[in-house]
């Protein structure tokens, strides 16, 4: 459905900023990172069975 | 902008979350609960050898962990939801990336399952050719190197996967698939002789039954994203 006038609109379109979803996609990491990989022992035995569930390494 | 992808990655993310606890309480965490068995038996909790280095036996005491049951099962429903929001963030923050970068097609549930199975190849699949899911009790390498190697594996197969699906230049795609085998041809940590306490067929039937668990996941957390971003557009 590229057709030339959908081109045109696009390049006259103010640019959309891609800063949200940078954004995002950082909040994603801290999140995931911190169930996933987090070394502190309570964290650890209070994701356990999600780390395994979800194939993360965990012992 | 930024309000509409967390609402999005909140809702899709807690969603698919509810979907993996009802998989995992039907067929993963039995076979967790089997394991221990194995791993208690093989070495017993009464004896912390990691608080020994620390401190004196007399002294030492095992870190808090949840009493099996509705607690333990109450943590891991919560880290299921928020697994799945962080994954959630990550999917929708690299869907509306690529939307502001001028793709012509439009989002529905159909792409976003693709986005997901997408995620399933990067967090899940491609993991797990080097490092095989494992129940607890299994013995394998040093936790560290093992974490390492799956997360750069992780961020090798979506830079792999982004570069193939979106760069134009059939050059720049060639180097998306190098990039994609790179961890695998360097090779995850293993141990000359892994195995452990856990019997072979409760380690393979849950290799297996973690993957399509992942795979489920995957799906609906997509496929979802992809519906609830066309209709809050």
């Amino acid at each position: 459905m590229t057709t030339p006038s959908t081109q045109t609109a696009h390049v006259l379109a103010p640019p959309r900023t891609a800063l949200p979803a940078v954004v995002a996609m950082l909040l994603g990491l801290f999140v995931v990172i911190g169930v996933g990989f987090a070394g502190p022992a309570v964290l650890h035995n209070a994701a356990h069975d999600m780390r395994h569930s979800f194939t993360f390494p965990c012992h | 902008m930024l309000h509409r992808i967390l609402l999005i990655a909140v809702l899709a993310g807690a969603a698919a979350g509810l979907v993996a606890t009802g998989v995992q309480a039907t067929r993963l965490w039995p076979l967790i609960l089997e394991a221990e068995k194995y791993e208690h038996a093989a070495a017993p909790p009464a004896a912390p050898a990691l608080a020994d280095a620390t401190a004196p036996a007399a002294h030492a005491h095992p870190a808090w962990e949840p009493e099996d049951g509705i607690e333990r099962i109450s943590y891991t429903v919560l880290f299921n939801l928020l697994t799945g929001i962080g994954f959630a963030l990550l999917l929708n923050g690299a869907m509306t990336l690529r939307a502001t970068a001028g793709a012509a097609s439009r989002t529905n549930a159909g792409s976003g399952a693709l986005w997901g199975l997408a995620g399933f190849a990067c967090f899940a699949l491609a993991p797990a050719f080097g490092l095989p899911p494992l129940l607890p009790g299994s013995e394998s390498a040093a936790l560290l190197d093992r974490q390492l190697w799956w997360a750069a594996t992780a961020v090798a197969t979506a830079g792999g996967l982004g570069l193939i699906a979106f760069a134009p230049a059939r050059l720049v795609k060639l180097l998306g698939a190098l990039v994609l085998v790179a961890p695998h041809v360097v090779g995850a940590p293993r141990l000359d002789e892994a195995g452990g306490a856990v019997p072979a067929s409760l380690a393979a039937e849950f290799a297996v039954t973690s993957l399509v668990a992942a795979a489920l996941f995957w799906l609906v957390l997509g496929a979802l994203s992809g519906w609830l971003q066309r209709r809050l557009a």
